[in-house]
């Protein structure tokens, strides 16, 4: 394992640069995140960094050695692409055994046979070894792709939304179990989702990617409870985070550039005591929790309702503002 | 989703078109099939039989056809004849019962021996570079790879034949001409126009993925198109390798133009049969019958790989 750095990267695809001037260190045994929409660049920084594309600018350094030129086999990384990418012609086994394999490493069968039997009985893949690869289920060609990736113990392990086509108890088990394996062996870790829940609960930090620019860099707990922008603060939180206009609040001490309010639903407090501005619009039943729609003026709010209250649609009820955030006119984060 | 679309799926074809299109298929078939079933049939008559009017269906077999195939005759006077030793074979008594000797083997082994040598040679030829640059083709990005494209099949846009003039010439210069190598070389050249074309289309859909894979897990990537690309490409390999394997098996113009003696191939060869000691049909058709054996043998062998659709489908699109 070991450190991997991007510096001021930049990768264009004719005019357009999928990532423009990113720096980004992730540290040895580090978990990061990146975390952004489609198209903001998360698959092209891993690739960059594994050596499928070569930077325009900037360099690529793991372990402190500058590796941007040199050939994807040489960087010892590991990646595990999104569309499992398993080689059809192979079966399960010899799929997890090719990088062992292969010239730079000639790793012995025998210690071959034990790294995948056990790597496998940890992906409950171990009954499927013999299958060819083309006769899986999509969540065992996931799970074979992070084994291929795992029998190894390279400089960083890549994953590009590794975990995004199994079904949700699977994907829980798996998110715990590749957040253990990545304590255990201390590996370092760069990691592409959508998933906020993944990014919350598996990074050590989480970047957060817009059209190419990596905008924030910071424990998950930095991202969520202090964002840099709009864009940064809307990437987390379930239901999103309320952005409301001023001048809805107006007894409401604000900055002076501050254009738009930024509450999350814990710092949202209900109050149906008190006649307020706010009506109830709708609630969802989503099981475990409850979604409240609110409509201030012409302005909607999604909120969570606690288990005890009775609220109905049509109330009236007042609205509190807890540790409030203000962004400006370009969504930029104003502090008071 | 399948039970909601039944409008635009695909719906089992009723009995009546079953039989209908199997009809159709019969006919078809045995429109294609009854020529090659009358020169086989042919091939084992005897001379007199094969241009018998009406034509026989039903005749006594003989292998005369092969035996003239294989052999060159002279015809001597019946005294000469009785004063030889007794025959010695099938041949020999057939040959003789027509008031001729056999005088030596022909040249169909080393015509036959030819053809396998060139239609092989530039078979692989065609194959083994054309898989190269078609790989080069999907996968890099290539200055003018557009017009080079066009260019490598607008060599096939004219009849070859328009081009034998020069080639002719040029080979008369080069000491190609009549040689394996210079047969070799041309069927190569125009083949590998259909190989890059072909192949370039089969390895556009082999996911870039799996070789990206590859050269991560620790591979160069030459190894990696030999242990991932290939296994995979072996479908369109094999079809390739058919067409390619036709052309140079049956290409008669080039053949009579450029070889006459050492190289010459077996489609220029079988007319020449016609003329050795009158018309001999039987002789012709069974050199005919023999020319099939080999393109079809090779069809077979290959058939299992045209078969699609086996290793496609563990990449999520």
């Amino acid at each position: 394992m070991a450190e991997v750095a991007l510096i001021n990267a930049t990768k264009r695809f004719g005019d357009v640069a999928a990532i423009g001037d990113v720096s980004l260190t992730v540290a040895d045994g580090e978990f990061v995140v990146l975390l952004g929409p489609t198209g903001a660049g998360k698959t092209t920084t891993l690739r960059v960094i594994a050596g499928l594309e070569t930077l325009d600018e900037g360099a690529v350094r793991i372990g402190g050695r500058e590796v941007s030129k040199e050939a994807p086999a040489l960087r010892d990384v590991a990646f595990v692409f999104q569309q499992y990418s398993l080689y059809p012609h192979l079966s399960v086994y010899d799929n997890m055994a090719f990088p062992l394999r292969s010239p730079t490493r000639r790793v012995p069968e025998d210690e071959i046979r034990r790294s995948i039997t056990e790597i496998a009985r940890m992906l409950h893949i171990d009954h499927k070894l013999q299958n060819k690869a083309t006769r899986l289920s999509g969540g065992e060609m996931q799970r074979v792709a992070i084994g291929r990736a795992l029998v190894r113990h390279p400089s960083i392990y890549l994953m590009d939304e590794p975990l995004s086509s199994l079904d949700a108890k699977l994907r829980q088990e798996l998110r715990l179990e590749l957040k253990r394996i990545q304590r255990d062996l201390g590996a370092t870790m760069l990691y592409v989702t959508h998933d906020q829940v993944e990014a919350m609960t598996m990074a050590s930090r989480i970047g957060v990617l817009k059209q190419g620019k990596l905008v924030q860099l910071g424990t998950p707990r930095e991202i969520y409870e202090d964002p840099a922008e709009t864009y940064v603060a809307t990437r987390l939180g379930q239901p999103r985070i309320n952005l409301m206009p001023r001048r809805l609040f107006p007894s409401l001490p604000t900055p002076s550039s501050a254009e738009t309010i930024g509450v999350r639903t814990e710092h949202l407090k209900i109050d149906r005591h008190h006649q307020g501005a706010a009506r109830v619009a709708r609630i969802e039943h989503l099981g475990d929790q409850r979604y409240l729609h609110l409509s201030l003026e012409d302005h909607s709010i999604v909120t969570l309702a606690g288990h005890d209250t009775d609220l109905d649609v049509g109330d009236s009820v007042a609205l509190q503002l807890e540790r409030p955030l203000f962004f400006d006119r370009d969504g930029m984060r104003v502090r008071p | 989703m399948s039970g909601l679309s039944t409008a635009h799926s695909v719906v089992e074809p009723s009995a009546t078109s079953k039989r209908v299109a199997g009809a159709l298929v019969i006919a078809y078939a045995l429109i294609t099939l009854i020529p090659l079933l009358w020169i086989v049939l042919t091939s084992f008559k005897t001379p007199p039989d094969s241009i018998a009017y009406p034509p026989k269906l039903m005749f006594q077999p003989s292998i005369e056809g092969y035996c003239n195939l294989f052999t060159t005759r002279t015809r001597q006077t019946p005294e000469y004849l009785a004063a030889m030793p007794p025959p010695t074979g099938y041949c020999d008594r057939a040959v003789r019962s027509r008031n001729m000797v056999i005088a030596g083997p022909s040249n169909v082994i080393p015509r036959f021996t030819n053809s396998i040598i060139i239609a092989f040679g530039s078979t692989f030829l065609a194959v083994f570079l054309g898989t190269l640059a078609a790989y080069a083709f999907s996968r890099f990005r290539i200055p003018l790879k557009d017009d080079l494209l066009f260019f490598i099949l607008s060599t096939r846009m004219m009849p070859p034949i328009a081009v034998a003039i020069p080639i002719y010439l040029m080979y008369r210069e080069l000491g190609l001409s009549d040689t394996l190598l210079g047969m070799i070389l041309l069927y190569t050249a125009v083949n590998v126009s259909l190989a890059v074309w072909l192949l370039k289309g089969f390895i556009d859909e082999i996911p870039r993925e799996y070789e990206e894979a590859a050269m991560i897990d620790g591979y160069t990537r030459l190894q990696a198109f030999t242990k991932i690309v290939l296994p995979q490409a072996t479908t369109g390999i094999a079809a390739t390798a058919i067409f390619c394997m036709i052309f140079a098996w049956n290409e008669y113009a080039f053949a009579v133009l450029l070889t006459s003696g050492e190289a010459q191939t077996m489609p220029p060869f079988i007319p020449f049969i016609i003329g050795e000691g009158g018309q001999d049909w039987p002789a012709v058709a069974s050199a005919t019958t023999l020319f099939l054996i080999p393109i079809v043998v090779f069809t077979v062998l290959l058939r299992k790989h045209l078969l699609r659709g086996i290793t496609f489908g563990a990449v999520r699109k």
